[in-house]
Order: structure tokens, then C-alpha cells, then sequence
């Protein structure tokens, strides 16, 4: 359902769809059947204003005429099992359990801009090869990327549409998650949290791009390699 | 103010029965009449719907026309796009679904429905009203200060809501607090006569079962309420240090906790739904069973639920905080206790279908709300599944799916439950009877637009588009026509309705004029309100009524009328 809108970018997007699809189904079913009773009641008992006609005397009280509301009642607490079970497993898979990184990243929010950091040839933050670029993050195809989310000042809420990933990024608290991107291409990062006026101004684009591209692209854009052509000392 | 001592303790209104010679201003502004009271909390919160409906209108157009001259608004800026949703989301809840649902009824229903001359604390009453007038006026002055009304949305999380060098509202973020807050105290005040009330001035020979289904809700609906509001008020004052006096209770860099305060809120918040959802049923139950000439289905269960939804709903909040950072192992135990709400729930909404069945169902106005009440929260309920379920809410959350649910419910409740009410109880109210043509077409003009607005916002809301956005060209993957067709969609309706409501009022204002007069009982109803005179004298009944039976004994078999009231001995 949602993959017509959007691409199935990660590798749990599709298990999100899977709960979406699953849950529209059982509640859709549940819609029809009870709008379908509750309209079919309305016209069958209706009666012209100001007629004389009389009605049933039904107490509802008596286990015969309750029965009409106890056996659907069961039925939704079945439904909601299924529904429970559906939604703590993919839970747990995106957001409780971490598989090991190919890579990591730190994603910093600030009022009204995003900072996304790559540790560099290294593979460790703060160092002196550190990639830092602002409103785009570039991404490896079919790496297990471990995110470090924090921000500098307000809530914000990183927001990956392709990726059916969100995750609030709280001020003094650093938010280790994870996802791993499955299409190359370019994407939509959206601020999910309010943020101030400028909530709505501040998007980033996602770049996802093949290893050979990534790679080299990490190579062009590493400080390392830059303060080795413009300077012959390099500072660590 | 002096005056809320009672002068004389052992009959706290006995002065209250000497009014024929009373002015204007104590009549209908100092009155502590709980019908003249409920009235002010009606007219108060339908102004106030209609500054909240404007509001809506200014953003709505500035989402489907990003840029455009907004005709009574003028440009809308991003500092008012933000101080536009958040002050039509609060005004909405706070200054509409509880004064009209809780206190506007309550206050009218409460002493004719159960028997008694009128609220147990009269100038307590007065004082609820006077207190939330006030807040109502705070709130809107917020937009006529320095740096303007507060924009960080009406869940005020800090350190937006903290700080003015980030909200850039140093006056706006106060007041919007100082005004939620004065609103609190007005609706515990209210709260303490409402069960009072109800409890213990009920007439003689109604026991607890015979006390009619909406005074119930109300009931529960104010011990919701007053149990829940406490955490936030004292979270709200903690807020309020941290705005004004630097004190740092949710500041992560001086060791406080932004997260804290989302407990808080939320602890009070979801409460909240179904401290306005269950006023809404209440009305629903009265008029359904009137307008179908049948009794409640399973009067108990409808009780039990709703005290069981009321029991679980502080159970549920931390479903607004699935992807807030909170320890990913909690949203386990929240997305069941979520879904465990269905269960009373969907089994109050099968009661009310059951309730239809071999009815003899009149569609009049008051009964085309109610049913129409039924079938959209019926959409509202369902949808709320989808975001229960931690692993779509993942994605679900923030977006405008979300929002469009929680329309399914508010509307129906704030909006359908209202002019249900309305409808029903105007001849009581004003003795006069309204248009049943003109309530119809008011009627259709609501509907249908309502969710022209809203079900495009489903859609939307599943392409990925997210709240409180004030300009999605921004975003490539949200600007393309499709998109901004359903959003001009959604506006459009929106123009549509309101231009209906229109219809209500000039129903309203011509039906107060020259209306057909309503008699005691028109609906043939048996609830104790209908013995009354239309519209009721200060005290209610010269002589007060005597019970003999629950509300909801119609087409009784063996007897000659379809209705047998309360008050009949037999």
C-alpha cells in the first residue's frame, strides 16, 4: 500500500508495508462489516417522522441477546492478537535489536539544518579525517550503517520516508539505531518534530549510491587527502 | 469574588430563589443558574470554535496555495503558520471539546436530568466559568504581544517551549502556558460539582442504574480528568520556571530532562481524548434510544466499558512517544495496552448497532447526528490501530496520517457530538423548536465536506508527508501535483463547511425567534429534563421529581404510549 507511493528503500521497509498491509485488511474488514450492519439497521428500522409504529423491547441484559455484541467482542481481541504480534516483531527488528555495522554514522540536528558526519578512512569519530557535510548524507548500497542521532538544541526527528524510519533526536542524549539502504538513488530527509519556525525548512537529501561511487566519493571529500594537497604538514 | 463564601452555610442558594427583580448583568453575566451557566460555556466555546476554525482556515490555505495572499489574514509567515496550528490544536481541545461537551452539558444536563434545583456549589460554578472566560482571554491576547502567539505546537515540548531564544515567542510561550493552565483550574472546579452533583443531589427513588447514560460519561469523564491533570499542571508550572526564571527542570545541558515532560503531558494527554470522547457517547446513547424508540442495549456493559476504557486510557500514553528515545522495550508493553483499548471500545460501538436493531428509527436531525457520530468515530477507531501498532507508527508517526486520525475522532466528538446536543436539547434549552429542513441540510453540508477534508490527508499521510510542515514545496518527493491536488482538495472542503455553518446559525438565531414552541416533552422522551417547563424556571420544577424507573423503558409492552417517563409512578 505505502510502496505506491514511495520506494521500499531499506531492508525493513518492506516489513513495515507487510504491517500496514496487514492491519489495513483486518481493520478494513472490520469497517465494512460494522458500517455495512450499522447502514443496513438504519434502513430497515427506519421509520417516516411522526409515524406510530413501535419498536422491540429488547433489555440486552439476556445472555441470548448479548451474545450479539460478546462473540464480535472476542472476535477483535483475536484480531488484536495477530495485530500485537505483528507489530512487537517488526518493532523489535528495527528498533530493539542492532546487527553489527559495516558502517557508522553521526547525525547531528540543529534549529534548522542537519549535520551528518562519516569517521573516515579511520572508521573513528572525531578525528582529523572526519567527513562533515550539511543537508546531504551520502550512503553506501547494502551497507549495515549504525546512526549516532543527537542534537545541538531542540527536539528534532530524523525522518527517512524511503527508509519507514523515524527516530526524535533529543538534546544531551545520543540515539544509537540502524538501517541499512537497499536502492541507490535520491531521497527525501524530513524534520519529523516541530522545531521552531523553521521546522519546515529543513529538509536534507539522501544520496544512496553504489560501493565503487561511495568509495571514491569518501576518497574525494576525505580532510585528509584535501590538507595533504594544500598543505604539506598534516596535523592529527 | 467575595461572594463565593456562601452568607448563609446551611442552604448555600436559598438567596438564589428570590430572582424576579434581578438586572440584566446578574442575571446572565453573575448568575449561578447552572442553565444560564452551562449557556456561557455553550456560547464561549462556539466563539471559540469559530477563532479555531478560522485559524484552520488561514494555515489550510497557505498548505494548498503556499504563498497566497490569505483573504482576512494576509500572508501567512512560518511564525504564524506554526502560532496558527498550535493555537487551533489547544483552542480546539481546550477551549471548544471541553467547555461545550463537558462543561456546557454537564452544567445544563446534570441537575435536570437527575432531579435536583441545580449544581451543589452554584457560586463554585460561577467561578469555574469566570476563571475559564479568563483563560479564553489570556490565551488570545498571547497573539497581541511581543514576538506574537506561541508557535511550538499545543504539546509544548521543551526545550522549544523553554527557551525563548529558540520558540523567538518570549511573551507568546508564557501566556500560552499561563492560559492552559487557568483552564485546568476552571475544569476542576467544575469537575467537583459535576460528580457531587450527580452522586448526591439525585431524586428521590433514582438509583445508581437509573441515572441516564450522559451524566454517567460526564461523571467518569471529570474523575478522568481530575485524576490525570495533576502530573501535568505541576509539569506545566516546572515549564513555566523555565521560561521565566531560568530554572532548567527540562534542560539536558543543566541536568534536566526534555523527555520528562512528554510523560507528563502525555500521563494527561491521552486521558484527555477520552475525557472528551465520553460525553460525546453519552449524548449519542440518549438521543439513539429516543429517536429510535428503543431501550439502551445492555445499559451495564455500555457503563462497564466506559469505565474500563477510562482505566486503561492512563495506561496507553507513552504510544505518542514509540520513536521519542524512550527504551525501545516499553513500546511493547504499550502497543498492547493500545490495543487492549479497542476492546471496550469497539464494544460500546457494537452496543449502540445492537441498540438499532427493531428500533423504530426517526432521522430527524438530533438522530442524524448521533448516527453520523457512530459511523465516523467508527473510522476514527479504526484508523487509531495503525498507529497502536508500534512497528507502523515507526513510519505512521508525525505524518498526516496521524493527524487525520485523530480529526476522525475529534470531530466527531467536539463537532457531531455538539450539534447533536444542540439539536436535541434546543427546545429545552429555548422552549423553541429549530428547522428540521434547515438542520438537514446544515447536517449533509457538514458531513460530506468533513471528510472530503480529511480523507485526503490519510493518503497524504501515507506518502510520507508530516505534520506542521508550512511549505512542502521544500521537499522534492512531496511537492508533485498529485499531492497538492489532495491538499487544494482538503481546502476546499474545509471552505465548504464552514460556509455550512452559516446555515446553523441563521437555524439557530431564526429558530429563537420565531421557532414553533417546543411544549414540555416534543421528542417523547423520558429523562427527567423533559418534565421540566421549556425553557426550565430558575430552580427547575415548582415540586421535584420522583423516580420510579431507569431512562431507557420505551416501547414497554402492554402499555399504551412508546414512552414511559422517570417520573410516572406507573
Amino acid at each position: 500500500m505505502i510502496e505506491s507511493y514511495l520506494p521500499q528503500a531499506s531492508t525493513f521497509a518492506g516489513d513495515i508495508d507487510w504491517l500496514f498491509s496487514m492491519v489495513f485488511w483486518i481493520v478494513g474488514a472490520w469497517f465494512l462489516v460494522c458500517s455495512g450492519v450499522f447502514f443496513w439497521l438504519v434502513f430497515k428500522f427506519r421509520v417516516p417522522n411522526g409515524s406510530q409504529a413501535t419498536a422491540e423491547y429488547i433489555t440486552g441484559e439476556e445472555k441470548s441477546q448479548k451474545r450479539w455484541v460478546t462473540i464480535p467482542h472476542l472476535l477483535v481481541l483475536f484480531c488484536d492478537v495477530f495485530i500485537i504480534y505483528g507489530a512487537v516483531k517488526v518493532w523489535y527488528d528495527v528498533k530493539q535489536y542492532l546487527p553489527p555495522p559495516d558502517q557508522e554514522i553521526q547525525i547531528i540536528a540543529q534549529q534548522w539544518a542537519w549535520t551528518f558526519v562519516h569517521p573516515g578512512a579511520d572508521q573513528k569519530f572525531d578525528t582529523a579525517d572526519d567527513i562533515h557535510t550539511v543537508n546531504e548524507l551520502r550512503l553506501q548500497e547494502d551497507a549495515v550503517y549504525h546512526y549516532h542521532l543527537s542534537s545541538n538544541d531542540v527536539m528534532h526527528d530524523f525522518s527517512v520516508p524511503v527508509f519507514r524510519l523515524k527516530q526524535d533526536a533529543i538534546p544531551g542524549r545520543v540515539i544509537t539505531g540502524w538501517f541499512t539502504p537497499t536502492e541507490s538513488g535520491e531521497f527525501d530527509i524530513q524534520c519529523a518534530e516541530i522545531c521552531g519556525i523553521g521546522h519546515g525548512l529543513m529538509p536534507a537529501r539522501l544520496v544512496v549510491e553504489d560501493a565503487a561511487a561511495h568509495t571514491a566519493w569518501l576518497a574525494e571529500r576525505s580532510p585528509v587527502k584535501l590538507a595533504a594537497v594544500t598543505s604539506p604538514v598534516v596535523e592529527n | 469574588m467575595a461572594e463565593s463564601i456562601p452568607t448563609q452555610p446551611s442552604d448555600p442558594h436559598a438567596d438564589d430563589h428570590h430572582h424576579e427583580e434581578q438586572s440584566f448583568v446578574s442575571k446572565y453575566l453573575l448568575s449561578t443558574d447552572h442553565k444560564v451557566i452551562g449557556m456561557q460555556y455553550m456560547f464561549t466555546g462556539m466563539a471559540m470554535a469559530l477563532i479555531g476554525g478560522f485559524m484552520a482556515y488561514a494555515f489550510r490555505m497557505q498548505l494548498a496555495f503556499p504563498g497566497v495572499e490569505v483573504p482576512l489574514w494576509g500572508v501567512v509567515t512560518p511564525a504564524n503558520y506554526t502560532a496558527l496550528v498550535t493555537n487551533h490544536g489547544a483552542i480546539m481541545i481546550f477551549w471548544v471539546a471541553m467547555p461545550v461537551l463537558i462543561a456546557a452539558f454537564g452544567n445544563y444536563l446534570i441537575p435536570l436530568m437527575v432531579g435536583c434545583d441545580d449544581m451543589v456549589f452554584p457560586k463554585i460554578n460561577r467561578l469555574s466559568y469566570q476563571i475559564f472566560l479568563l483563560s479564553a482571554i489570556v490565551l488570545i491576547s498571547s497573539y497581541f504581544v511581543d514576538g506574537g502567539g506561541f508557535g511550538g505546537a499545543w504539546t509544548t515540548y521543551p526545550p522549544l517551549s523553554a527557551k525563548a531564544e529558540y520558540n523567538l515567542t518570549p511573551m507568546g510561550a508564557s501566556i500560552f502556558i499561563g492560559a492552559v493552565g487557568l483552564e485546568f483550574v476552571a475544569f476542576l472546579l467544575g469537575g467537583i460539582n459535576f460528580i457531587t452533583t450527580a452522586m448526591n443531589a439525585r431524586a428521590p427513588g433514582m438509583k445508581l442504574y437509573d441515572i441516564p447514560m450522559v451524566i454517567w460519561m460526564i461523571v467518569i469523564a471529570s474523575i478522568l480528568f481530575m485524576v490525570s491533570v495533576g502530573p501535568l499542571l505541576a509539569g506545566a508550572i516546572m515549564l513555566l520556571f523555565d521560561q521565566q526564571l531560568g530554572t532548567a527542570f527540562y534542560d539536558p545541558n543543566r541536568g534536566g530532562d526534555p523527555v520528562l515532560w512528554q510523560h507528563l503531558f502525555w500521563f494527561f494527554g491521552h486521558p484527555e481524548v477520552y475525557v472528551v470522547l465520553l460525553p460525546a457517547i453519552g449524548i449519542t446513547a440518549e438521543i439513539i434510544t429516543v429517536f429510535s424508540r428503543k431501550k439502551l442495549f445492555a445499559y451495564r456493559t455500555v457503563l462497564n466499558t466506559a469505565i474500563g476504557t477510562g482505566v486503561l486510557s492512563f495506561c496507553v500514553w507513552a504510544h505518542h512517544q514509540f520513536i521519542s528515545g524512550i527504551d525501545p522495550r516499553m513500546a511493547h508493553v504499550f502497543t498492547l495496552t493500545t490495543l487492549l483499548i479497542s476492546i471496550p471500545i469497539a464494544e460500546m460501538m457494537f452496543v449502540y448497532i445492537a441498540t438499532l436493531y427493531g428500533g423504530a428509527i426517526r432521522l430527524a436531525t438530533p438522530m442524524l447526528w448521533a448516527l453520523a457520530f457512530i459511523f465516523e468515530f467508527l473510522i476514527g477507531g479504526v484508523t487509531g490501530i495503525f498507529l497502536g501498532a508500534s512497528g507502523a507508527d515507526i513510519y505512521l508517526h508525525d505524518t498526516y496520517f496521524v493527524l487525520a486520525h485523530f480529526h476522525y475522532t475529534f470531530f466527531p466528538i467536539a463537532i457531531i457530538g455538539t450539534f447533536a446536543g444542540v439539536t436535541y436539547w434546543f427546545p429545552k434549552m429555548f422552549g423553541k423548536m429549530m428547522s428540521d429542513r434547515l438542520g438537514k441540510i446544515h447536517f449533509w453540508g457538514t458531513i460530506i465536506p468533513f471528510n472530503f477534508i480529511f480523507i485526503p490527508l490519510f493518503f497524504l499521510g501515507a506518502g510520507g508527508q508530516h505534520r506542521r510542515i508550512y511549505d512542502f514545496q521544500n521537499f522534492p518527493a512531496l511537492a508533485g501535483e498529485g499531492m497538492q491536488d489532495l491538499r487544494i482538495l482538503a481546502t476546499t472542503s474545509l471552505l465548504v463547511m464552514l460556509g455550512f455553518q452559516l446555515v446553523f446559525f441563521y437555524n439557530f438565531i431564526t429558530s429563537l425567534m420565531k421557532g414553533k414552541a417546543a411544549g414540555k416533552n416534543p421528542w417523547k422522551a423520558n429523562t427527567l429534563e423533559w418534565t421540566a417547563e421549556s425553557p426550565p424556571p430558575h430552580g427547575n420544577w415548582k415540586e421535584l421529581p420522583t423516580v420510579y424507573r431507569g431512562p431507557y423503558e420505551y416501547s414497554v409492552p402492554g402499555r399504551e404510549k412508546d414512552y414511559w417517563p422517570q417520573d410516572e409512578p406507573n
